[in-house]
């Protein structure tokens, strides 16, 4: 177990020092990072609630007003703190887009899986309902599933139900990166040895077909994370998130319906836009790191060496 | 039908009769990769399985384990282990016989390994799942089969890409060990590795053998190999048994054309010597058949220098035309030169 445990953390070591090198990377990571920081921290951050109305001394709401000391980002057309519903928005905006990245991710790595390994009339049927996936438009069908679901009144939040159309829409891409991978993995020699010692399917997509592709659905989660965020502040831009519990997009929706455009109220509909740059751009410089550094077919030949494989040669013989 | 081919020999351990194997091919296409393919394993015996490359040998490992590719299919035939027809097992009875009963070492140890997981816990992987013991016996007996093949129990842990080729060969069998089989299945093991350490394998293979009584089928191509291993040669050309019987036999007295013709192919230190035989090394002319498009009749004959007319029509079978040779052991050969009493015609 203490082995493991060294080894483990020799592991970690590497991957961090082969990490550290990539400043993107880096970059992506602290991009994320802080995101994710501000949105668990949110309550520390500022003396108001999201909804609150920022008042004068005469008691009428601050509407509009530009950023100063107390309110970093100004108000809105109602008085309310820009600053706050950013960082409570990166809550909604965050979760959503993280659940609704994790579900399309697990749906598409199974369907992957699954038509990849077992092949034959599984993975006709698994790649035709991808392909009908992938060829309906997918801003139409999901404004669509989300507004008949919400006509059908069943109480069910609106988040829940942006998760869920989002999550259960975008996994085609991933389904056949994994597919193909897969399709390269069971052709492989230790896969037929599996099956010499008796082990059955379930045993050998766990032991011997996941490792493998591991790598690549870390890499590409992150990347789909990004999408699932960006189409969550579109959906919401279009009017179907939950009104009382703005994410970003729901912001630059509230800023468009309430002229801050025409009334010059720059700091109501820049923040929330920045902002979805600045996660998106985080995951996408991070996935692009973690699929170069995880994926052994982008990554440099041992022979190639780095500090640590050439031999020390003094520096006096040059 | 089961039939022995040994006779005064007890039990067999594996007796495989009349199996036939297809490939479908795209375009509808079959190639009868194995027909009429018959032989025994006793227990503790070592049976060679030898043949140009593509002429069925991986093949008949494959279809006996019943581990062919998706588009291989057993047509017809037996394969009794111990008595029962594994044929007739249900997928999941199968895969209890795997390993427990018969391992197989295949041909390239290399790929035969998986590159991201540990050497022990790659050995350990079957015992384990088999349920023939529990977590800590089970990493106990990984290290007795490392030092076993001759590999330091400080190396459990290492990955494949940290073994030579010849250790990785050992850790092959090794894994093979894990269950102690009845019957080791050895596709080529000693493909891939230079001379000295094929040397080692095959010694390797011999010492197991002795100490743990297991019966080997040997499969290579490698005639020298065969002449020092094994007990039994089966002689393949073409997805069929050419010649089928005890070694020295076979190597002294053999009675199809083939078997003759490789025999002389083989290179021989000694026959170099005799100036009277010293000839050039002889090859066999012509290529193997291609199995979708066999010749009609025995498949060596548009190679066979003694064709007779006969040959191109008549299919020649194994176990009908027979030859007793000595009481112990019936020295078979498909071939029509041979009369039912097994007396050569020409």
């Amino acid at each position: 177990m203490n082995e493991h445990w060294t080894l483990f953390k020799r592991n970690l070591r590497d991957f961090w020092k082969a990490f550290h090198r990539n400043k993107l990377g880096l970059l992506g990571g602290f991009l994320v990072l802080t995101a994710i920081i501000v949105a668990v921290c949110a309550p520390l951050l500022t003396p108001y609630q999201p909804t609150e109305i920022i008042r004068d001394e005469n008691g009428r709401g601050l509407t509009f007003a530009p950023p100063s000391v107390h309110k970093p980002l100004g108000t809105d057309d109602a008085g309310r703190d820009i600053w706050t519903q950013l960082i409570y928005g990166a809550r909604i905006s965050l979760s959503v887009g993280f659940l609704a990245g994790f579900i399309a991710m697990f749906v598409g790595s199974l369907f992957g899986i699954l038509a990849g390994y077992f092949g034959g009339h599984l993975d006709n049927l698994l790649m035709r309902i991808t392909d009908i996936l992938l060829v309906i438009p997918d801003l139409p069908l999901m404004l669509v599933l989300v507004a008949t679901v919400r006509q059908l009144d069943l109480g069910i939040s609106p988040l829940v139900v942006l998760t869920a159309v989002i999550g259960l829409l975008y996994w085609t891409s991933t389904a056949r990166l994994i597919r193909s991978q897969v399709l390269t993995i069971k052709e492989r020699q230790f896969v037929d040895r599996a099956r010499a010692i008796g082990a059955g399917h379930f045993h050998i997509i766990r032991k011997h077909i996941l490792p493998q592709i591991m790598p690549l659905i870390v890499a590409n989660t992150v990347l789909v994370l990004s999408i699932a965020i960006l189409i969550e502040s579109g959906l919401a831009f279009l009017g179907l998130g939950d009104p009382t519990r703005p994410s970003w997009g729901a912001m630059l929706n509230f800023a468009f319906d309430r002229s801050a455009v025409t009334n010059g109220a720059w700091w109501f509909y820049l923040p929330p836009g920045l902002a979805i740059v600045w996660v998106s751009l985080g995951c996408v410089l991070l996935g692009n790191v973690l699929e170069e550094m995880l994926n052994p077919r982008l990554m440099a030949h041992h022979l190639e060496g780095g500090q640590s494989m050439i031999a020390v040669s003094g520096k006096g013989s040059e | 039908m089961n039939e022995t081919l040994r006779p005064n020999s007890g039990q067999v351990l594996l007796s495989v009769r009349h199996l036939a194997t297809e490939f479908h091919l795209a375009d509808k296409q079959v190639a009868r990769a194995l027909e009429d393919v018959s032989f025994d394993v006793l227990p503790g015996q070592t049976v060679g399985l030898v043949g140009e490359s593509g002429c069925g040998k991986t093949t008949t490992l494959m279809s006996v384990m019943r581990l062919l590719p998706s588009n291989g299919r057993i047509t017809s035939g037996n394969v009794f282990f111990k008595g029962n027809d594994l044929l007739a097992l249900s997928e999941r009875e199968m895969r209890d016989h795997r390993w427990k009963d018969m391992a197989i070492i295949f041909q390239g140890a290399m790929n035969a390994l998986n590159p991201v997981m540990r050497i022990g816990d790659q050995i350990r992987e079957a015992i384990l799942l088999h349920n023939l013991m529990d977590r800590d016996p089970a990493e106990h007996r990984v290290g007795e089969l490392l030092e076993l093949v001759g590999i330091p129990r400080s190396r459990r842990d290492q990955y494949p890409h940290q073994y030579s080729g010849g250790m990785r060969q050992r850790a092959m069998i090794a894994m093979a060990l894990a269950c102690s089989p009845d019957l080791l299945f050895a596709d080529e093991p000693t493909t891939a590795l230079d001379v000295m350490i094929q040397a080692q394998i095959l010694e390797l293979l011999k010492e197991i053998q002795q100490k743990l009584g297991l019966a080997i089928v040997l499969v290579t191509h490698d005639l020298g190999v065969v002449a020092e291993m094994c007990d039994d040669v089966v002689v393949m050309y073409g997805g069929k048994v050419a010649e089928y019987g005890p070694a020295e036999l076979v190597y002294n007295q053999p009675q199809h054309p083939y078997t003759q013709r490789l025999l002389e192919a083989f290179p021989d230190l000694n026959r170099s010597n005799d100036p009277s035989t010293g000839k050039d090394l002889a090859t066999i002319p012509g290529t193997p058949p291609r199995l979708n498009a066999l010749p009609p009749g025995c498949r060596f004959s548009p190679r066979c220098h003694k064709s007779m007319e006969v040959c191109t029509q008549v299919t020649p079978d194994l176990l009908t035309q027979n030859t007793f040779v000595s009481s112990g052991a019936r020295h078979l050969a498909a071939c029509h030169l041979l009369d039912n009493e097994g007396i050569q015609k020409s």
